[in-house]
């Protein structure tokens, strides 16, 4: 499903002192089928951006447009739970969101509540058990004997098992150990590839950006600061730092080399090992004259 | 010759008498002013030390002395003035409806005089930067804020030791680098110990050593350098490897005679250059 920001403003506690504008006049799309990555400091707006995308929040000013949803002031869908069951949000420690007796009854409770029979949830949730690397030896326990890793896999589960279009990731990996970082983020990107999903990632990590998305897209005070492919968006360091942002370890590197060796390497997502080849070039170069 | 403030000797613990072991036969020293990093995968038993540190948790076997003191049920009052510790959730950690209250309240706690704690709440609030918010209500401030504050508190019990807990863990970068920077200025100042548990690899490579923990068992006690060498070893346990690391490793592959594991991108770059103008 296409996804389309046009002229969005949203304003909490609206006509009351406390009213806070947290997103101001954002206009951007996003391709069915890509893999976005939204990124920003903390309170440039991108929590308050994804509750747009499965109807939490609805524009003050604006309107957004997911496949043939539409929300505005004007305009909000006959049929918000439809939305919801497209758009599958997994919200930041989603594992504090777990309340049922048993792994698979928590599994279950979102295709349930989407009026899902019971042979089908029976079917998903031996398929999503495997595809989030849960052992199924672990489905009649507790979800609350888990270890924190695990517990964050039966909630991604539970939003995964309600077979989302859309997938929306609230800094998914936050608190887990390098390993259950990477594989969950792993995880999701076959899930991307493998079933066509539209994957949005909200993360801290440029590192995870440059690896995963297609599209990056940069939020400051409300508003969109930059977009683009992650090799045109990270190579603007200075345009990052100006709003606190990093740029992937591998951009600051190429800087640094750079400013000692007076020549530059272009940075174009390229791995380490195609970097340490060009590095050896330069030198080789060197020492041939 | 060096102040030993911490002792492990051949520590096990488990929770409940039927639990698995969590720690198994730990021994590891801490010095005055030394640095130290705890790293390991989840549940390796990072925290569960951190807890045996301040007499949170007592172990089944084996003895932990703090600054020539065994700790135990008689010794803990006196070793939680000596041992100080900041948690995860910048959330969790306060108790104060302003952030002097704050600051003030372990102080109050430990009686000390009220002149002495005006003197350090100033000066402790002074040192991680957060002077002008003295008067302002916790929940007004960012995460990484919050977690400076809750590091100002428990440096106002003037701690031989400070604990930080994956205590950048739920930061955004800017609120990381606010506290790494915070810690590292601290360190340099005063005599501290500081031992901090982290998966950050950046902040792993500022340690003076680091002990890696691998299901309970200390696995390796190496500086920062000695540890992020062995790559294939780390990623078999789960951890991660510096981007240097990575990047020497595919230089050396690639026929460049890198001569040392650099630990930061200065020092790769400065071997580099020498390769460059040496031909
Ligand atoms: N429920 C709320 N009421 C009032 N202001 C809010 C609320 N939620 C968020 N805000 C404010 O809106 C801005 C954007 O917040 P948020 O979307 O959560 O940012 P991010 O996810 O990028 O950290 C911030 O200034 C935040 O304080
Ligand atoms: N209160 C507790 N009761 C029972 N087991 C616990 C408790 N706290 C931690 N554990 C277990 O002890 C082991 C070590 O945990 P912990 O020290 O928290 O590891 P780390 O901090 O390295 O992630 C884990 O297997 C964990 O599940
Ligand atoms: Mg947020
Ligand atoms: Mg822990």
């Amino acid at each position: 499903m296409d996804i389309t920001f046009e002229n969005v403003t949203y304003i909490y506690q609206q006509n009351t002192p406390f009213a806070h504008k947290a997103i101001d006049d954002l206009s951007f799309q996003i391709k069915s089928g890509s893999y976005v990555a939204i990124i920003g400091h903390t309170g440039s707006g991108k929590s308050t951006l994804i509750q747009h995308l499965n109807g939490l929040a609805i524009p003050t000013e604006g309107k957004v447009s997911i496949g043939s949803y539409h929300l505005s002031k004007e305009e909000k869908p006959k049929d918000m739970k439809e939305l919801r069951s497209k758009v599958g949000v997994v919200f930041q420690y989603p594992e504090h969101q777990l309340f049922e007796e048993t792994v698979a009854k928590d599994i279950a409770f979102g295709p349930q509540n989407f009026g899902v029979s019971e042979a089908e949830i029976q079917n998903r949730i031996n398929e999503i058990t495997s595809a989030v690397g849960l052992d199924e030896s672990l489905l009649e326990r507790s979800p609350f004997d888990l270890s924190g890793g695990q517990m964050r896999r039966v909630a991604i589960a539970g939003v995964l098992a309600v077979k989302p279009d859309v997938l929306v990731l609230d800094e998914p990996t936050a608190g887990l150990d390098p390993r259950g970082q990477k594989e969950i983020m792993d995880m999701f990107y076959k899930l991307h590839q493998d079933q066509g999903l539209t994957t949005i990632l909200v993360t801290h990590s440029m590192e995870d950006a440059l690896k995963y998305a297609d599209h990056v897209l940069i939020l400051n005070k409300g508003t969109k600061y930059m977009e683009g492919s992650p090799e045109e968006v990270f190579s603007q360091k200075e345009a990052l730092q100006r709003v606190q942002l990093d740029v992937p370890e591998i951009v600051q590197f190429l800087d640094e080399f750079q400013e000692r060796f007076g020549t530059s390497i272009p940075f174009k997502k390229q791995s380490v090992k195609e970097l340490a080849e060009a590095i050896q070039q330069q030198i080789k170069g060197a020492e041939s004259t | 010759m060096r102040k030993k403030i911490i002792e492990f000797r051949n520590v096990s613990f488990r929770y409940g008498d039927e639990g698995p072991w969590v720690l198994k036969n730990c021994s590891f020293e801490i010095y005055e002013n030394e640095w130290v990093a705890i790293i390991g995968h989840n549940g390796s038993g990072k925290s569960t030390i951190a807890k045996l540190l301040n007499g949170l948790l007592f172990p089944q076997e084996g003895e932990i002395i703090i600054d020539g003191e065994v700790v135990n049920e008689e010794s803990i009052w006196n070793i939680r003035k000596e041992v100080g510790m900041v948690f995860q959730n910048p959330d969790n950690q306060f108790v104060g409806a302003t952030v002097q209250d704050d600051v003030a309240f372990g102080m109050e706690n430990r009686g000390v005089p009220r002149e002495e704690m005006k003197k350090r709440i100033i000066d402790t609030l002074a040192a991680v930067g957060m002077q002008d918010y003295r008067l302002t209500e916790p929940h007004r401030l960012s995460g990484g804020q919050k977690q400076r504050v809750a590091i100002a508190s428990v440096l106002a019990i003037a701690p031989k030791v400070l604990i930080l807990d994956e205590a950048t863990a739920m930061l955004d970068p800017s609120g990381r680098q606010e506290i790494m920077q915070t810690v590292a200025s601290i360190q340099g100042r005063e005599k501290l110990s500081l031992i901090t548990i982290t998966h950050d690899l950046q902040e792993v490579a500022q340690a003076d050593r680091v002990i890696v923990m691998n299901s309970g068992e200390i696995w390796k006690e190496q500086t920062p350098r000695e540890v992020f060498s062995q790559k294939e070893a780390l990623r078999e346990i789960g951890l991660d490897v510096p981007f240097v690391a990575i990047l020497a490793g595919e230089l050396k592959q690639a026929g460049v005679a890198i001569s040392t594991e650099p630990l930061n991108h200065k020092e790769l770059l400065e071997d580099l250059w020498t390769l460059h103008s040496r031909t």
